[in-house]
């Protein structure tokens, strides 16, 4: 990657640090728990997407950062008070200039008409716009205009204060780039110089008068005394002059060309000392920033790499001792059995270094929710439950898009305009309650509203007109609700600003199990619906159990197993349209031959004599997975296939065993799916079930 | 004689975007990510020009000149500010705390090199 | 290993008027001469290059874990430390049948897309630079699907070498999810 686009992946990826930390921030600011600390931090995240932006010559967004850094200066100093409208306003603000960070970093084009919009409104907020204060300085550089080539002489007189000294500006490194522009003469005034013994270091006593013969323009002159220009008293003029350079004395004495007497100084304005020492106590206050430090996110995905492969090659070697006869040689495997156990808390305690709380997915949400209630004219209530559940960053990264989706789905479908659930008898603020948890080693995330429930006629019959099930199919209830993730079947979604795209709920189930997740709806009519997105802990490590089936090796996830057994003849049978199936406690369960699904030749084909192993799939149906043996289970870190390949039906990912060599990891679902699928294909009539 | 610039600021962007440039042009850079950091890099060793962002955490930019400025190793060190267009109230502030000079973001990288060259050369 | 190429009487004259027989490409390549290294390969009696800059390393051949339902070309994967990368089998890509590896087959590991890929060949034969006005069109041959894989051929010595186009060989969104 190029130097540039390095540093631009940096910026954006500290813009988006800025703008959630500011986001929380503002949050807290509307509950009222908020500091003066956090209002300098919100004003200094939007000054710092400016500074970068100007670098990258992000226009829009450099425009729309500035008066939105104007306002929330006058807001940090005290100037402008925040009461729910302005909160409002600074939301979409942060909104606003989120969208255009997203913008620059994606190449589309800004949205010109809203960041104008919002703009107008902050000027508004802030008052009318404070006249531009002139600058002493700016002044000076901005007079003269006579063309550059032409040589002219310039005639400076320069006495500097003892400011100019005291701010380490250098008369000489003055004198050194005047010389630069042409040719210069320089007369010195010693008139104020005392004698030795009264000399103050600190003073200047010194004058100076440059002549100057040059072809460059005024203006870059002046330029040269840019800095000095409130710290000195200086006299310039200009002249053209057209033959060789006359006696300097005369010329001056003529005295042509503008005048332009010095600058006064800048009359001293009150230093926001206050502001500074406030912030470092408020800074002291808030215990966060003494007990954490910053560390480069890539850093932390190396460490857990690391520690990935520790568990690996920790694995081999448990593999190796294994074969070994160690009567003689109990030291060693005590020992491994030790480092085996402090890697899995190495383990544990680097991926929790990763682990951050659902609330940074979360804290998009009441925003959202506030914006699409306007937007549909509903009065909808968020609440949050279980913000503080810890995820590895690796599953917070893809929560994201898929709560997004369910939480619209609510409010679209789910929450009724107030006034028909007021004829429902139901207050006609609408609620959605958010809530997070981990459950059995996974982390469950729902989304329940108080709205109409499934209209499962609807669904039925839509499913119906897409040919996706037939009309004289058996389905239960839950089966129709399920069907709402069926592929064909999205409700064409509006693209909205927040979420960027439109998309069904099809594709949402399927990024889920993609990554080992399961989606699962429940729903009452004329009560609610209930959202259960499940999802594993991590994506870099899981619990598993190693299968052979033929010469292969795969590893299905701990979390999914219920029991294995070798089965009776007199418990499998074989059913019309459903294969093979096992009678199980009571209950029939479905066989799956894995070996079939996947076509590997030189397996185990008589389930009696290989081994069912009992899985439970999302939404909690159970199957019988045929396989050869089992080889052992062990801890797998987690390598995908979809980097350099393609995702396969029926496998979530891939690991590399203790022998080096790769295993893939089994999707429950995804077999199950295709299993039916299969089936399906020579039995049209089997149920659809998720 | 390789000229050892420092550069404050606490957005990584701007650090890196300085440091790239001035490095180009042949200075040495050493970063600080405020004023508290800055002055403990300075106790490191000396260097020959400061560039401070104004607005910072912890210690702004302000406070910074004024340290720096407090200390006779530095006192003749030049500061540059870099501020905004309308912080007119902030940039007096820190030429009334002893910075030599500023630059106004947004910058180019060519302005920053020709700013640092004037006061630093 | 680097073979220059000599521009011979019997190839085309440059267009940019050089002087035919004279080799010129012995002081050296550089960008404006529009020369690109290939490393070369053989599946069974044919010879294959691809652009040396795609190309990461060249391994040994060693087993691989099928995949399911893929494919016949793809062999299935390997674990380059840590990393898992899919093979796939040129020979059979063409439609000449499966490869029957050996431990003297080889696996060029190579970069297509932002993908990491390894391809399973024969032997490695060479590298090559190769000037772009010395690369001729693929004519009309009766394997047209080949066709689509070349960018084109080139005579060195009395061989004749076919550029491969890698991105389109792999194209893994193209390949139909069974």
């Amino acid at each position: 990657m190029s130097e540039l686009e390095q540093f631009k992946k940096t910026y954006f990826e500290e813009c988006s640090d800025l703008l959630s930390s500011a986001e929380t921030k503002l949050i807290s600011l509307g509950e009222g728990a908020a500091g003066p600390d956090d209002l300098n931090a919100i004003f200094r995240a939007v000054h710092s997407i400016k500074g970068g932006a100007g670098a990258f010559g992000f226009e829009a967004l450099v425009r729309f950062a500035h008066g939105f850094e104007t306002a929330l200066d006058a807001l940090r100093n005290g100037d402008l008070e925040l009461d729910r409208r302005s909160h409002d306003l600074v939301l979409r603000g942060f909104d606003m200039l989120s969208d255009l960070v997203r913008n620059s970093r994606d190449g589309t084009p800004p949205d010109q008409a809203r960041a104008a919009a919002i703009a107008t409104e902050l000027d508004r907020w802030r008052g009318a716009a404070a006249a531009p204060s002139a600058d002493p300085s700016t002044a000076l550089i901005a007079a003269g205009t006579a063309p550059a080539g032409t040589l002219r002489r310039i005639v400076i007189r320069f006495r500097p204060t003892p400011d100019l000294l005291r701010k380490a500006n250098e008369p000489l490194l003055l004198v050194r780039e005047l010389k630069s522009l042409g040719r210069l003469e320089v007369i010195v005034d010693r008139s104020h110089l005392p004698s030795l013994d009264a000399l103050d270091v600190e003073a200047a006593y010194l004058a100076w008068t440059f002549i100057l013969e040059t072809t460059a323009d005024d203006s870059a002159v002046r330029d040269v005394f840019e800095f000095v220009t409130d710290d000195a008293q200086i006299e310039f003029e200009s002249e053209i002059i057209a033959d060789a350079p006359a006696d300097p004395a005369e010329r001056r004495a003529a005295g042509a060309g503008s005048l332009v007497p010095s600058a006064a100084n800048a009359s001293p304005t009150t230093t926001p000392s206050a502001a500074p020492v406030e912030r470092r106590q408020g800074d002291r206050r808030s215990g966060e920033r003494a007990s954490s430090i910053r560390v480069d996110i890539d850093r932390i995905d190396r460490l857990v790499n690391m520690v990935g492969e520790i568990v690996i090659t920790q694995a081999m070697l448990s593999q190796q001792v294994g074969q070994l006869h160690l009567d003689n040689y109990t030291g060693l495997a005590q020992g491994l059995e030790q480092m085996a156990q402090h890697t899995r808390e190495l383990q544990e305690s680097v991926m929790s270094i990763r682990a951050q709380p659902v609330k940074s997915v979360f804290a998009r949400m009441p925003r959202l929710v506030r914006e699409l209630a306007t937007s549909l004219g509903k009065d909808v209530r968020l609440e949050m439950v279980g913000e503080a559940t810890e995820v590895d960053k690796t599953v917070i990264e893809q929560l994201s898009d898929p709560l997004v989706h369910m939480v619209r789905n609510a409010i679209d479908h789910g929450i009724e305009m107030p006034d028909a659930r007021i004829a429902k008898g139901k207050p006609p603020e609408g609620t959605i309650i958010l809530s997070a948890e981990h459950r059995s080693g996974r982390i469950v995330i729902e989304v329940a509203d108080d709205g109409a429930g499934i209209n499962r006629e609807r669904v039925r019959q839509k499913c119906i007109e897409r040919g996706l099930i037939s009309a004289d199919q058996v389905l239960d209830n839950d089966e129709i609700d399920n069907l709402i993730f069926a592929p064909g079947l999205s409700t064409a979604d509006q693209v909205s600003n927040i979420s960027g795209r439109g998309v069904g709920m099809d594709v949402v189930k399927r990024n889920i199990q993609e990554l080992g997740g399961r989606v699962h709806i429940r729903s009452t009519p004329g009560q609610g619906s209930c959202f259960t997105l499940s999802l594993p802990l991590t994506l870099a490590v899981l619990d598993g159990m190693v299968l052979r089936v033929g010469a292969d090796r795969y590893v299905l996830p701990l979390t999914n197993i219920i029991e294995s057994l070798r089965p009776q003849p007199a418990a499998v049978t074989s059913l019309v349209n459903r294969g093979d199936v096992l009678m199980i406690r009571g209950e029939y369960v479905e066989l799956i031959y894995v070996h079939g699904l996947f076509s590997i030749p030189d397996a185990v084909t008589d389930a009696t004599r290989g081994l069912v192993v009992l899985v439970e799939a999302e939404g909690g149906e159970k199957v019988g997975l045929v396989v050869d043996e089992i080889l052992g289970q062990q801890q797998v870190v987690i390598k995908s296939l979809e980097t350099n390949y393609r995702q396969i039906d029926g496998i979530s990912a891939a690991t590399i065993l203790g022998d080096g060599r790769v295993a893939l990891i089994l999707d429950v679902s995804g077999i199950r799916q295709s299993a039916q699928g299969r089936r399906a294909a020579i039995e049209p009539n089997l149920r659809l079930a998720s | 004689m390789t000229r050892r610039v420092l550069a404050v600021d606490d957005s990584k962007t701007m650090r890196d975007m300085v440091a790239f440039t001035l490095k180009q042009a042949g200075y040495e850079v050493v970063e600080a990510v405020d004023g508290s950091n800055a002055l403990t890099m300075l106790a490191g060793g000396p260097v020959d020009c400061i560039i401070t962002d104004l607005n910072m955490p912890v210690m702004d930019g302000i406070q910074l000149i004024r340290q720096v400025r407090a200390d006779p190793k530095h006192r003749a060190t030049p500061i540059l500010m870099l501020t905004t267009e309308s912080d007119d109230t902030k940039k007096s502030a820190g030429r009334e705390a002893g910075a030599t000079g500023w630059l106004v973001k947004p910058f180019n990288p060519e302005k920053l090199v020709q700013t640092v060259r004037k006061v630093c050369p | 290993m680097t073979a220059q190429l000599d521009s011979t009487p019997q190839l085309p004259a440059a267009p940019a008027g050089g002087a035919i027989g004279v080799p010129d490409v012995v002081h050296g390549a550089s960008e404006g001469d529009a020369t690109s290294q290939y490393i070369t390969f053989t599946i069974g009696t044919e010879e294959y290059g691809v652009d040396v800059m795609a190309v990461r390393e060249i391994k040994a051949w060693t087993e691989s874990t099928a995949l399911p339902n893929s494919p016949e070309y793809v062999r299935g994967v390997v674990n380059l430390r840590g990393h898992i990368i899919p093979i796939f089998d040129l020979r059979c890509r063409f439609g000449q049948g499966l490869t029957e590896p050996t431990p003297t087959h080889v696996i060029i590991i190579t970069t297509i897309n932002d993908r990491v890929v390894g391809i399973l060949a024969d032997t490695v034969s060479d590298i090559l630079s190769i000037r772009r006005e010395d690369i001729r069109p693929v004519p009309m041959m009766d394997r047209d699907v080949d066709r689509e894989f070349l960018s084109g051929l080139v005579s060195v010595q009395d061989r004749m070498v076919a550029l491969l186009t890698l991105e389109r060989l792999f194209d893994t969104k193209a390949i139909p999810a069974t």
